[in-house]
């Protein structure tokens, strides 16, 4: 690490707003650096709840979430929140309006708000955010909340960043098929019908309880543990203590009134309570590794794509080959099989080395 | 989009000070400045100068648009610059003004530390192209 990051740390870990906002600037930017930077935060997180709000865009995540900073910051705890706005696909810019409705913490540098825009990625959370996260947790912050982008049914990536998932859901958001789909619904550990004075309020909590006894009835996703992706990850024996059965989780349902307060209280204790679920059942341990398991795996896919555009650099850039694909000339597959191949040989040579000596 | 774009953008931070509740020209800049490229947070109506130096610090922008119509830029603006240099962040944001600042105090907002002040009929392609020269090597 060079002299101005090695300060720039330092800033950060004193506690110093300039030096956390820089960060979290390099970070996004994936300037020189940011990874020794990042990796040397390790060390000093683990400490923050982080509280992930998704829902569709107009549930009023915004507004919940400065109620819930305020909330926070009432009780004596410091608070950091992420806002992630859509970027566009054609210039790359973006409009980052968020904060604007969090009129709450103004004037309060404990809470730090950051804006982020999700730069283009699918399901609109990058790695970008997850590091961020862990900058404000080295700072210090006791909750960070991240506030996604206010995408459709298939934004689920937030359940690899955040400890507890609120899901915003709208009264009149569709009928009871919607909840019987996949995605979206499923990530919830806590379900918030915000605006909950508005017309078909009692409805969708309704059929949000019916969706939830069928889960927890038949064995499916819904209430259950572990239905973050254990499965998906490969060995699931490895991952530790599973819960019994009467430590399962029920997502609990609660009715907001984000714009008046209404109901963040009791918010907060649903939250609080799936905080002290995950550490008795053990199912925190085995998120914390999953987390990990993951962003290794991400690192990992960004350095093995960073030495095949090279490969692809060395092969005449993918403009001409994507040409000759459209000549009818070869095809992907082949190409990819061309390419990889003399990757492949030489990680077997390598590894034929190291089992000979 | 790949992985090897341009990760860097333009931050920049369109600030609405003070008492003045019009923001048709805030919104333009800021739909500008997004087709442009950057990422631009809107401040909202009715700030203070200590909120807009909290969103200019924690926001860590390379650039501050602040839009002024009620004529209060004389005693909004210092306040702003000295909340900026407090955090250490005056020396390295771009500061720029526009609304309605009669020429007379232009030379005191730049002694302030105001790069440029962009009045009525100005066009949103000047405004982009001085950011675009600009806006901070960090």
């Amino acid at each position: 690490m060079n002299a101005d990051d090695a300060a720039l740390l330092e800033g950060l870990l004193e506690g110093e707003h300039r030096a956390l906002a820089r960060v979290i600037s390099k970070i996004e930017n994936r300037s020189p650096g940011y990874r020794e930077l990042v990796s040397a935060l390790y060390a000093h997180t683990g400490d923050a709840d982080v509280v992930g709000i998704t829902g569709s865009p107009g549930a009023g995540k915004s507004t919940l979430v400065d109620k819930l900073a305020e909330t926070y910051r009432e009780r004596g705890e410091t608070v950091g929140v992420i806002a992630i706005d859509p970027s566009s696909p054609f210039s790359g810019g973006a409009v980052l309006g968020d904060r604007i409705r969090m009129a709450s913490s103004v004037g309060d540098m404990d809470v730090f708000v950051r804006s982020m825009s999700a730069r283009g990625t699918l399901g609109g959370l990058s790695t970008a955010t997850a590091d961020a996260v862990k900058a404000m947790d080295a700072f210090g912050k006791d909750k960070i909340i991240i506030e996604t982008v206010g995408a459709g049914q298939n934004e689920i990536d937030i359940v690899r960043t955040a400890d507890t998932v609120a899901v915003l859901v709208p009264p009149g958001s569709g009928d009871d098929i919607q909840t019987l789909k996949a995605g979206i619904l499923e990530i919830a550990d806590v379900f918030v019908v915000n605006k909950a004075d508005r017309p078909g309020a009692d409805r969708t909590v309704q059929e949000l309880q019916e969706m939830i006894h069928l889960g927890s009835g038949g064995g499916l996703g819904a209430g259950g543990t572990g239905h973050h992706g254990a499965d998906a990850m490969g060995d699931a024996d490895d991952w530790g203590d599973t819960a019994d059965e009467e430590q399962r989780w029920t997502t609990p349902i609660v009715e907001t009134i984000a714009t008046n307060g209404d109901g963040v209280e009791t918010f907060i204790e649903e939250l609080a309570n799936h905080q002290t679920y995950l550490i008795d059942s053990g199912t925190h341990a085995q998120k914390v590794r999953q987390r990990y398991a993951e962003e290794i795996r991400t690192l990992l896919r960004e350095d093995v794509h960073d030495i095949l555009e090279d490969e692809l650099a060395a092969a005449g850039g993918i403009d001409d080959l994507a040409e000759a694909v459209r000549n009818g000339e070869t095809d992907p597959y082949t190409i990819a099989d061309e390419l990889l191949t003399p990757v492949e040989d030489c990680i077997d040579e390598l590894e034929a080395g190291v089992e000979n000596t | 989009m790949s992985s090897e774009q341009e990760q860097e953008s333009i931050r920049c931070l369109v600030a609405k000070v003070g008492l003045d509740g019009h923001d048709r020209g805030a919104h333009v800049i800021a739909r500008a400045f997004r087709d442009a490229g950057f990422e631009v947070i809107y401040s909202g109506l009715h700030k203070a100068p200590d909120e807009i130096v909290q969103a200019a610090v924690q926001e860590d922008v390379d650039v501050l648009g602040i839009s002024i119509l009620s004529g209060a830029h004389d005693t909004l603006v210092p306040k702003i610059m000295d909340g900026l240099e407090e955090y250490g962040a005056k020396e390295d944001t771009l500061v720029l003004a526009g609304g309605v600042i009669p020429d007379e105090d232009r030379d005191e907002l730049k002694e302030q530390g105001v790069a440029a002040v962009f009045g009525p009929g100005t066009s949103i392609e000047e405004t982009i192209e001085f950011v675009r020269e600009n806006a901070p090597e960090r």
